[in-house]
């Protein structure tokens, strides 16, 4: 394989598989809280709160790419905060990790939120009548039947976390090494003359990858299936 | 000892229900949709009764005016729902201790001895979804059961299931009944559930009380009405 892509094209593939593996282990507790609270919970401004998750779905992402670095910019407030006790995301490989959690969140949300809502509440009532309190009847019941759906929304987040350019580039540029990620290299090498062959090799990358998080999607959501009806 | 009142508007049903008992087994009894189940969900604190009190030994555990009302899982009050409600990713012993577990410090002191109670042994392994309806709602009373509940509400445990469970069950029923010590309140509408289990009955008619009844009473009144 290493004689078939470049250090340089190894370099995107490791760093687009580390930032799409730590953007969802970073936002997966995040996402079980909201998905749990959204799941179970009636309150005031909900609707808002919904409609903000759907947001990175619905805004072009390089908005969204822009609005990070409004945010954690080294001049924005926040990001010049955390500048000061030493962290820093803008044009750093850490800012592509946040780019893409940003941008998985609300497949992962809304992935698990179902996994939630597929629960059976009346197991979750029965605990209740057992002695367990909340943290246990979520740890013991909700958790583990909604196992599958979780770890579905996980391989969709680090799908769209895999593939994400538009946000990335905009907060984190295309720093070789640092922020060159595998669709930002392709991006490149389309705009560069001779860069064709690249761009087919790591198409077929970004491929092979695509269609393993896809099965493996689907060999989850066949599982949820059967398991369902088994349940029936 | 229980001491129950309650008033509750639903949609479709005025529920107006007091009683009082001394008894071990009492029985609601009465036909689908008189508010039964209603009355063991507010015991158990599923449901909060818009107004009413709920005393069990001395202990309230529900009071509109005085704004009592204990969370269900601090009730201690064993739960056998009419469908069983076993936890389908857990195996039996699994689901047998849960409430132990929830409890205690983990130990199952009782274990063993609810397991011979209620023949479990053969089916510790087993996952619920390959247990018959019978063996189901055995491994329900067994797991309510070994949460040390001090009181046992049983919301037709025997519907559903075919004539050779139910007496298996009612069987079993009637053990638990020598052998444990257990305030039972069971919920139904088949009249030889209410006289092989149950000390007193209470008829339940469209949200109210239409009657008490010892169970010499109740048997003697359903050998006259024929049923």
């Amino acid at each position: 394989m290493s004689d078939w892509l470049s250090p340089e094209d190894l370099n995107a593939l490791a760093l687009s598989l580390r930032v799409a593996f730590l953007s969802v282990v970073m936002s997966l507790p995040i996402a079980l809280a909201l998905a749990f609270v959204l799941s179970r919970k009636r309150f005031f401004g909900r609707t808002l709160v919904e409609a903000i998750l759907f947001l990175p779905l619905i805004l072009p992402p390089v908005v969204t790419g822009y609005a990070l670095l409004a945010l954690l910019g080294r001049n924005a407030p926040l990001g010049h905060a955390l500048a000061g006790i030493g962290i820093v995301f803008a044009f750093r490989w850490t800012g592509a990790v946040v780019a893409a959690a940003v941008m998985g969140f609300p497949l992962l949300v809304l992935s698990i939120r179902v996994a939630f809502d597929s629960v059976d509440r009346r197991l979750e009532e029965a605990a209740e009548t057992l002695g367990a309190r909340a943290w246990r009847r979520f740890a013991t019941i909700t958790l583990p039947l909604s196992l599958r759906g979780i770890a579905a929304g996980c391989v969709l987040a680090f799908a769209r976390a895999f593939g994400e350019f538009g946000a990335t580039i905009s907060f984190v540029s295309n720093i070789p090494g640092e922020t060159r990620t595998l669709p930002i290299a392709i991006y490149e090498l389309l705009s560069v003359p001779g860069g064709m062959p690249g761009v087919q090799r790591l198409s077929i990358v970004a491929l092979f990858v695509a269609i393993a998080a896809a099965a493996t999607a689907t060999l989850i959501a066949g599982g949820m299936l059967r398991r369902g009806n088994g349940h029936s | 000892m229980i001491a129950f009142s309650m008033q509750h508007a639903f949609a479709d049903l005025a529920l107006d229900v007091a009683f009082e008992s001394n008894a071990r087994t009492l029985a609601l009894f009465g036909d689908s949709g008189a508010g039964k189940t209603s009355v063991l969900n507010a015991i158990a604190g599923l449901l909060k009764p818009q107004r009413g009190r709920i005393v069990l030994d001395d202990r309230v555990l529900f009071d509109g005016e005085a704004h009592v009302d204990v969370p269900v899982a601090e009730r201690r009050i064993g739960y056998v729902f009419q469908d069983g409600r076993l936890f389908p990713h857990l195996d039996v012993r699994a689901n047998l201790v849960y409430g132990a577990n929830a409890r205690r410090d983990g130990t199952h002191a009782d274990l063993d001895a609810i397991v011979a109670l209620l023949d479990l042994k053969p089916m510790l392994r087993r996952a619920p979804s390959t247990l018959s309806g019978g063996e189901r709602q055995r491994v329900a009373i067994g797991r309510a059961l070994l949460a040390e509940p001090r009181a046992l509400l049983l919301d037709e445990p025997l519907t559903g299931l075919h004539a050779e469970a139910r007496r298996q069950v009612l069987e079993y029923l009637r053990r638990m009944r020598r052998e444990l010590g257990v305030f039972t309140l069971l919920v139904t509408h088949h009249a030889d559930e209410v006289a092989a289990l149950a000390d007193e009955v209470v008829l339940l008619a469209a949200g109210e009380v239409a009657g008490r009844l010892s169970r010499d009473d109740f048997a003697a009144r359903h050998a006259a009405d024929g049923r």
